[in-house]
């Protein structure tokens, strides 16, 4: 590493680096780019003063209430995914031939993708679904339950496709801790659960942290199964639905741009609160001693 | 859990793993054992060797697979780890990386329950047997190795318990470190009186710092003996090459009276002392380099005519590399000058040629 | 108490496992709902179809013109895979062999696309490639894919290099070797395990990333994912059985991706950038 650092003080250019130009340029034009002319998009609306599609979308009744919706999707979906992934993925934090399994199980939900889970459960939570023929032959269930075309669907179809990659995820954040560590506490006394509060759960929460954050970014841009098995008219109209609809129905791309802008200015309030509570925690190496 | 105790009693501890194909192999055999209270033991073997395993089944890191473990009447082997109330020093120490020094040592204190304000004087108190008063409030990121080393001996002494299992501490360190550091343990080793065990694949670290040592290999105990013993008189060949008879040559057995054995192959004769219960036809007779001395014994007895091959000058002394008439290698330590090809008269003291049961090497 | 204790614990892990159970259960039931479906001659309220039949699939091949999705699917993601090594793979390289102010920032600007999910850069980019004309055509969906899988290509491939011993390349150059022949005898030989590993993990994602490509294609662009959603969302226009026949041959040709990916790469690397590096089959 010095060595590189010193010729790099030496020599004016070091030619290497041009190989990050390719990427570097297309990120810029493809990524960046469209990014700041939608912002510069989002103040040139059709009609109307600089702010208009701004003050359009807080004020519409079909605009503004699509962030609580999709809110009262998202957050919950999270919590329920990161939750139950963290103490399962603790548990399976030893390597065996079942971790090995269960990832490549729940791999496959993932690789699947929302649009097919969407379809596989419009049949098999549907009214004449096999779920319904299994509820129906509890001595204690009464009437039909809905679970498509609802909100409890479109909750259903994020937590199928949400707690796979928490479990994953979180899954890889703990078999990074290294395992000496507990062995340590515990020649010290500490019991599993004590273990568990003073070691890992210290040591994983900026990994948490991080796991919340893309959990809840995918829940928050939920688009496919909010519109196949939600009910895109009320309930679940969701604020991708919004500006998907500005866009390609409207063919209002001004106003388009503008709610993806807030749809993005969301997620970002939502993830520095989370990353900020990470600043708490400490942060730095999983292993005990050096080597 | 237990303070004090004044014996800790392994019996027949066998430790099994699957290996390769399914078949189990013992990585510890019946390791049998008293050690007393105020005991410097050391575990000494190549690596691979069991010792590691025996350790982790003394913390209660491995379940046994056969054996039992007592401390005085207790049976401690059924307990899990944190039951079991020993002190344990890690090789790569396993200090918790988001805790303070301070928070490192008194980890095991609070685990027990221990009220803030002893905790805090105890903690102290320890940091100060282990000379690191001031950096309470480093992470152990912010420490040399040297300092993590005693942070992590000051957090395995600091609950006071009666075992402290220390698993090849001073690996990590450079070898000035691991000098001094050695003085340390065996210092801080004296100051808690309660018994330590040591693993260790260095011979001169088991020397300088055990009251006794248990030397391994395979899984299997050589012998158990005090460090002078185990130096001067080892029980088997293995425990001879390990700690330093590099010189093994095969000879035919012409004669024993008691312990001394009478050897020859083709024109030499040598005369050394068994070590193991009467040897056959053949025989192994192992010397140290720093044993065999330049010139004629008494009465030309035990003297090998030898030319030189190769000099290996060291400082105080040089390492000759020799060969004897009848071709067998030998190596020798000594002051004298010498060059390739000289022709050289090499003698041991009977005493000092150990005679072995041949085994393959 | 120690009774009491293990008791305890034995209920939490039922409970954990149980949960784990239920999950794994209900999804393999859902695929099997879909396939059921798609070879059900008539399947209404019952545990099991009046008959059996293949003759959905032989309709959904016609009516979705599938044939000619499945070749689209094919060439983009080809495409995607291709161009993002052919970007990611140097990029990667400088990335993990130099210090450079402004690391940093660049390591953000390939971590951002990764972070910031399809549908929020997605519209903004729509609106790029109308303007571009280019949205509608292949090469618009192709540049769409492109923004997530170049990044994922660089974070997959900069830790394989990094832990690649650059003394290997002096120790090349030393004993006389120049760029070219160092890049084909020394550097491709020890990447093409990582190369197979991200070109593996970026065909799997693609196949299956809805978003992006359901935003910028035109009805000749469509890869198979998108088409299936508009088949979906048009239900009622064909027999549902139609349906699902498609979804099924959707599900084939990503499972079968994913479990030759699975002989090469660890699961978790389809969703994250894990420490251990690719584990490439001995």
């Amino acid at each position: 590493m010095n060595t590189q650092t010193s010729a790099l003080a030496r020599a004016p250019f070091d030619r290497t680096l041009l190989l990050a130009a390719p990427a570097t340029l297309f990120m810029v034009a493809l990524f960046i780019y469209p990014f700041l002319y939608g912002l510069w998009l989002s103040f040139e609306p059709a009609k109307g003063d600089w702010l208009a599609n701004y003050h359009k979308f807080f004020t519409a009744d079909n605009l503004w209430p699509t962030i609580w919706t999709t809110l009262k999707l998202a957050l919950p979906a999270t919590l329920i995914n990161v939750g139950i992934a963290l103490p399962i993925a603790f548990r399976m934090r030893v390597k065996s031939r079942y971790q090995r399994l269960i990832t490549t199980v729940l791999v496959v939900p993932i690789t699947l993708g929302t649009v097919l889970i969407a379809d596989g459960m419009l049949t098999y939570f549907g009214p004449k679904g096999w779920l319904a023929h299994l509820l129906e032959l509890l001595p204690f269930y009464e009437g039909p339950i809905r679970l498509t075309h609802n909100y409890w669907g479109v909750l259903i179809s994020l937590v199928i496709s949400g707690f796979p990659f928490a479990f994953l995820l979180i899954l890889s954040y703990i078999t990074g801790i290294d395992p000496v560590l507990a062995r340590a506490a515990s020649t010290l006394g500490a019991s599993p659960a004590a273990q568990f509060r003073h070691i890992y759960l210290p040591l994983l929460a900026p990994g948490l942290a991080m796991c919340f954050c893309l959990a809840f970014v995918q829940a928050y841009s939920v688009f496919p199964s909010a519109v196949l098995l939600g009910a895109p008219a009320g309930p679940t109209r969701v604020i991708s639905l919004a500006a998907y609809e500005a866009a390609f129905e409207q063919y209002d791309y001004s106003l388009a741009s503008a709610i993806a802008m807030i749809m993005g200015f969301v997620q970002l309030i939502i993830v520095a609160i989370v990353l900020g509570l990470r600043g708490l925690f400490y942060r730095g190496p999983v292993v005990g001693g050096k080597g | 859990m237990k303070q004090d105790f004044s014996e800790l009693r392994l019996d027949r501890v066998t430790r099994r793993f699957a290996g390769v194909g399914g078949k189990a192999f013992n990585a510890l055999d019946e390791l049998t054992i008293t050690i007393k209270r105020g005991e410097f033991i050391a575990l000494l073997g190549p690596s691979g060797c069991g010792k590691s395993t025996a350790l982790n089944c003394i913390a209660g890191l491995l379940p046994l697979s056969g054996g039992t473990i007592q401390l005085d009447d207790l049976r401690i082997d059924t307990l899990p780890p944190e039951s079991r109330g020993f002190g344990m020093v890690f090789q790569n120490y396993a200090l918790f990386p988001h805790m303070s020094v301070e928070r490192n040592i008194g980890f095991g204190l609070r685990m027990r329950g221990v009220s803030a304000a002893e905790t805090t004087m105890r903690v102290a108190n320890a940091l100060k047997l282990v000379q690191l008063t001031g950096q309470e409030h480093k992470l152990p990121g912010q420490l040399s190795g040297g300092q993590q080393q005693r942070v992590a001996i000051a957090r395995a002494i600091v609950i006071e318990p009666p075992l402290v299992l220390m698993d090849e501490p001073l690996s990590n360190l450079d070898a000035k470190l691991r000098i001094e550091t050695r003085a340390e343990i065996r210092r801080i080793h004296h100051e808690l009186g309660r018994a330590t065990i040591y693993v260790t694949h260095d011979q001169d670290e088991a020397l300088s710092l055990a009251d006794r040592i248990v030397v391994m290999k395979d899984g299997v105990v050589q012998q158990i003996d005090r460090p002078q013993q185990i130096y001067a008189q080892p029980a088997n060949l293995h425990v001879a090459r390990f700690m330093g008879y590099r010189n093994v040559i095969e000879m035919d057995v012409e004669g024993a009276t008691g312990d001394c054995v009478e050897l020859r192959d083709r024109g030499i004769r040598l005369s050394g002392v068994a070590m193991q219960a009467p040897p056959g036809a053949r025989a192994m007779v192992a010397m140290r380099p720093e044993e065999i001395v330049v010139g004629e014994g008494p009465q030309g007895r035990n003297t090998l005519a030898v030319r030189v091959e190769t000099v290996e000058y060291g400082g105080r002394d040089s390492l000759v590399g020799v060969v004897t008439a009848t071709g067998a290698r030998l190596f020798l330590r000594t002051a004298q000058s010498a060059a390739p090809g000289d022709a050289l008269s090499i003698h041991v003291p009977a005493e000092r040629a150990l005679v072995y049961a041949p085994t393959p090497a | 108490m120690s009774g009491a204790k293990s008791w305890l614990d034995r209920a939490w892990s039922g409970l954990l496992w149980g949960t784990m159970a239920v999950f794994v259960v209900n999804v393999a039931m859902l695929i099997a709902t879909v396939a059921t479906n798609s070879l059900a001659r008539r399947w209404l309220g019952t545990w099991l179809p009046d008959g059996w039949t293949v003759n959905w699939y032989v309709q959904a091949w016609k009516d979705y013109q599938l044939s000619d999705i499945l070749w689209v699917t094919m060439e983009v993601v080809l495409a995607v895979v291709l161009l993002s090594l052919l970007i990611g793979v140097p990029a990667a390289y400088a990335l993990a062999r130099r210090d450079f102010p402004g690391k940093r920032a660049l390591m953000l600007l390939f971590l951002l696309p990764l972070m910031v999910p399809p549908m929020t850069y997605g519209i903004p980019l729509a609106t790029v490639l109308y303007k571009a004309q280019l949205a509608g055509t292949i090469w618009g969906v192709i540049l769409a894919n492109l923004i997530p899988a170049a990044p994922f290509v660089i974070l997959v491939m900069t830790p394989f290099i990094e832990q690649i011993d650059p003394n290997l390349e002096s120790a090349a150059r030393v004993f006389g070797a120049g760029t070219a022949r160092m890049f084909t005898s020394i550097l491709v030989p020890l990447l093409a395990p990582g190369i197979l590993a991200a070109s593996l993990l970026v065909l799997v994602r693609t196949i299956a990333l809805f978003e992006l490509t359901f935003l910028t294609a035109g009805p000749d662009s469509q890869t198979l994912v998108v088409a299936l959603y508009y088949a979906v969302f048009a239900a009622g226009v064909r027999a549902p059985q139609s349906i699902d026949a498609m979804a099924m041959i959707y599900m084939v040709v990503t499972l079968v991706w994913l479990l030759i990916a699975l002989r090469f790469v660890n699961p978790t690397q389809l969703v994250s950038r894990v420490k251990e590096h690719p584990r490439v089959a001995a």
